[in-house]
């Protein structure tokens, strides 16, 4: 007995030393949406990394200069008004009146100019911008100009595309971090402001609605609009477990939940308190990228062969199950969006299996296994190998399917060596619509050899029209290019597409106002009752 | 601890995985993935990245995580409470109610008492800690609405959230070591109900209770002991499961966070951590034993 009492006594005590110092909890807002996210978030320089859940938390912080509304069209954000010169050589914009960042100070040109540069260091189609920019001139405080070399259709694309990396706008001071360096200030004039002293990575991630932040006028619409704010708090909790997210959603302790697995949407749907949103009309891309640089698919008619043995509806209704949530489309860029075409798709994507065969053989596949790398931990992927894998092996392909973990297959994708000494010839994955609306956008359809993501493709034909894409204004001549480097898929297939699926995100009854919009956003976003 | 320290360091360097990769993002480049190599002194030989992580352990510095931008023992500090609190409860419950399970399932044995408390024992044993965890709260938190779901409130956001945030997870962890220590104490104490001492004590006209508690159980008490030393050392796998079924800000799922993440400076100076606390308390069991069994001296 004394020992029990000896014990409690201990236990008293180490509590007693380890908690009395602490400090007194903050108070919660009169209205706070708990939202857990597909992430935790980590890294908080959304210029630095292009992972989804920086972007987002890049559009809670930062506002854009121009943004994508729900049309699909680039409509002035942080932009007041801008003229083309009739040559279309020099772009003047000038900011709107009364942008401050969050400590106070006004929103300058300069900082714009800045944080353009920083942007266009790490994106893709920033980089490619840049090619066609002679210089970034200051005008005065609000106005900056955007000098050309030969004309391009990509200034406004580019300003105004919606997914990573996002050209976010950030203070000079801020902006001139070299990009290969993570900012640690994150100082922004978005329509919140997020309390880095309240941020504990693999916790929770706190934003406040920035009171001194100024709408666009009209309604909001898309990632464009008036951002206005209608809570006073948001948090994102991170949480890794679905079960427990679901869990948490359904007992009322949890708002909004961006990405509940599709499996258990089921019981989300059988509950009163609950509502899902199709926030995302054009959703997700589950793609096959091809090695390109080692047997067999270092051989463009052996690629070809897979085009015929693939079919889309196999691969989604692995995954996804429910129809409601997938969408079979032969268009490489998304079904939905203005390049949208079936152009050179005749007969591709239907498991045609002779027709695979036949063209194995004219190929001279010899029996070199695929590497196949096969992701098993993510819900939305690890289904797709398999599948891959019997369609392949059905069309007359060896297949070698090796499981590993996703950061695994990350790391793996990136090794050149033959698939013999670690590397790899295939794998599957997905994209977020909003990153493959355009030729020069889709980072899979750079085929420009050693600088050409994972994979490694090397065709001058693709990239002779990648190039004529970025140096065309007209969207009809655009459209038409977008066609041409769809059948150049065909023939030199980089990757496969293979369909669409949509993500919707779960609500309680009383969260209303999510934007139609690629991205999950917070602005408009209502709360009623606490 | 220097084994400890040379192992994990080469495991994680040996193991497949690129934090540089991970960092970088879906949609970077080969080359911007070496850029943020170089920046993580990733590029360096091995050798030379031991020599450096072992220099600046020794000055009390274990580096920044690759992640989260901070002083990993910043975040070690961060997530310690909700272990701690965690496990401390887990302990005093699993120990509260083990032990006086186990006791009785002797002193009675082979009736419906002891049988019954066996039979929880397999139960409890066979049980994996995610069902139980996903059984407890569906029962408790979802149909009888009583406890929260998951998160966890730390002690100086009030006590009542943090009674009611612990009770579930404690429970959840606490039921395998229920299950164990009941089970040994049963065993050890049949082992020494028989013995002559006991019978004597008897013979002496003492009541039950104290020739129990005083000439059995602390009879008895040393491989209990050694069993609660062991299991609090166990602790560290099942935390891990509970946080992440909970999902409590603690130590656990900062260990999980940072191996998928390969967080190289936060998983070394974890595991650094946990194997201090397994050589601490196996230090604590054995002195314990001293206090015991006054025959045992080191």
């Amino acid at each position: 007995m004394h020992r029990v009492r000896h014990l409690a006594v201990a236990c008293s005590l180490v509590s007693t030393a380890l908690f009395a110092s602490a400090a007194p909890g903050p108070v919660l807002a009169q209205t706070t949406v708990r939202a857990v996210m597909h992430s935790d978030l980590k890294i908080v320089d959304p210029i630095w990394t292009t992972a989804y859940i920086t972007r987002n938390h890049g559009y809670m912080v930062y506002d854009t200069l121009f943004a994508t509304d729900a049309k699909g069209e680039i409509r002035p954000q942080m932009v007041d008004k801008y003229d083309v010169s009739a040559d279309k050589l020099t772009y003047t914009l000038t900011l709107r009146d009364g942008l401050l960042w969050h400590d106070g100070a006004p929103v300058t040109a300069e900082d714009c100019v800045a944080s353009i540069k920083r942007w266009a260091a790490k994106d893709s189609m920033g980089q490619k911008l840049m090619t066609f920019v002679g210089d970034l001139v200051v005008v005065n405080p609000k106005t900056f100009r955007i000098v050309l070399k030969e004309p391009t259709g990509l200034v406004l694309s580019a300003l105004g595309k919606p997914s990573s990396n996002v050209p976010f706008m950030m203070p000079k001071r801020v902006a001139e971090t070299d990009a290969s360096t993570q900012i640690s200030d994150s100082t922004g004039s978005g329509p919140f402001v997020f309390r880095k002293d309240e941020w504990k990575p693999g916790d929770k991630a706190v934003y406040v609605k920035f009171d001194k932040y100024k709408p666009r006028l009209e309604p909001a619409s898309g990632l464009a609009g008036g951002k206005v704010v209608k809570v006073d708090r948001v948090e994102w909790r991170a949480m890794a477990d679905h079960q427990t997210a679901i869990n948490a959603l359904l007992a009322g302790e949890l708002d909004y939940l961006e990405a509940p697995p599709h499996d258990l949407l089921p019981v989300l749907k059988k509950d009163a308190n609950v509502r899902l949103v199709d926030y995302n009309p054009l959703g997700n891309q589950y793609t096959f990228r091809f090695n390109v640089l080692h047997k067999p698919f270092d051989n463009a008619k052996i690629r070809q062969a897979v085009f015929y043995a693939f079919n889309q509806k196999d691969f989604l209704e692995a995954v996804i199950g429910d129809a409601n949530y997938y969408k079979v489309c032969k268009s490489l860029f998304p079904c939905g969006s203005p390049f949208e075409s079936t152009k050179g798709m005749d007969g591709l994507l239907e498991s045609n299996v002779e027709k695979a065969k036949a063209l194995l053989k004219d190929g001279g596949y010899d029996g070199t296994p695929v590497v196949l790398m096969h992701s098993t931990d993510l819900v939305v992927l690890a289904n797709l190998a398999p599948v891959a894998k019997s369609l392949l092996e059905k069309a007359g392909f060896k297949v070698d399917m090796q499981s590993m973990d996703w950061q695994t297959l990350v790391a793996r994708r990136a090794k050149k060596e033959p698939p013999s000494q670690g590397g790899w010839n295939a794998f599957l994955t997905a994209w977020v619509a909003a990153d493959i609306l355009n030729p020069v956008m889709t980072g899979f359809l750079n085929a420009s050899c050693d600088k050409a993501m994972f994979g490694w493709p090397c065709d001058a034909e693709m990239e002779k029209l990648r190039d004529q894409f970025a140096r065309e204004t007209s969207p009809s001549r655009q459209k038409a290019i977008a066609e041409a480097v769809q059948v150049r898929l065909t023939q030199y297939p980089t990757h496969i597409h293979l369909g669409q699926w949509y993500q919707p995100i779960a609500v309680r009854k009383n969260v209303d106002g999510i934007m139609t919009a690629p991205v999950p956003v917070f602005w408009n976003v209502e709360k009623k009752g606490r | 601890m220097g084994v400890v320290a040379v192992v994990v360091f080469l495991l994680l360097r040996l193991t497949a995985g690129d934090p540089a990769a991970i960092i970088a993002g879906d949609n970077a480049t080969t080359q911007q993935v070496a850029e943020i190599r170089v920046r993580l002194g990733l590029d360096r030989p091995i050798a030379q990245q031991f020599a450096i992580w072992l220099g600046n352990v020794l000055r009390g510095d274990f580096g920044e995580s690759f992640f989260f931008k901070k002083k990993v023992a910043d975040l070690i500090l961060e997530r310690l409470e909700p272990t701690l609190a965690l496990s401390v409860c887990t302990v005093v419950l699993a120990v509260v109610v083990a032990v006086p399970l186990g006791v009785i399932a002797a002193y009675r044995r082979a009736t419906w008492i002891d049988r019954g408390v066996m039979a929880l024992s397999v139960l409890g044993f066979s049980v994996p800690v995610f069902v139980t965890g996903y059984a407890l709260v569906y029962l408790f938190a979802i149909q009888l609405a009583w406890l929260p779901v998951q998160g966890y409130q730390r002690l100086h956001e009030g006590l009542g959230g943090f009674v009611t945030h612990l009770i579930l997870p404690s429970l959840t962890l606490a039921a395998i070591y229920v299950a164990l220590i009941a089970r040994i104490t049963r065993a050890s104490m049949l082992e020494v109900l028989d013995a002559d001492h006991v019978r004597t004590a008897r013979a002496k006209g003492l009541a039950e209770m104290p020739v129990l508690l005083r000439h059995v159980l602390r009879n008895a008490a040393v491989p209990i002991v050694t069993v609660i030393g062991l299991g609090v050392a166990l602790l560290i796998g099942g935390v891990v499961v509970t946080e992440s079924v909970y999902s409590i800000p603690g130590l656990g799922r900062l260990t999980v966070d940072a191996v998928l993440a390969r967080d190289f400076p936060t998983v070394q100076a974890v595991i650094l951590l946990f194997s201090l606390v397994y050589v601490l308390i196996n230090l604590v069991v054995d002195l314990t034993y001293t206090v015991l069994d006054p025959r045992i001296r080191y």
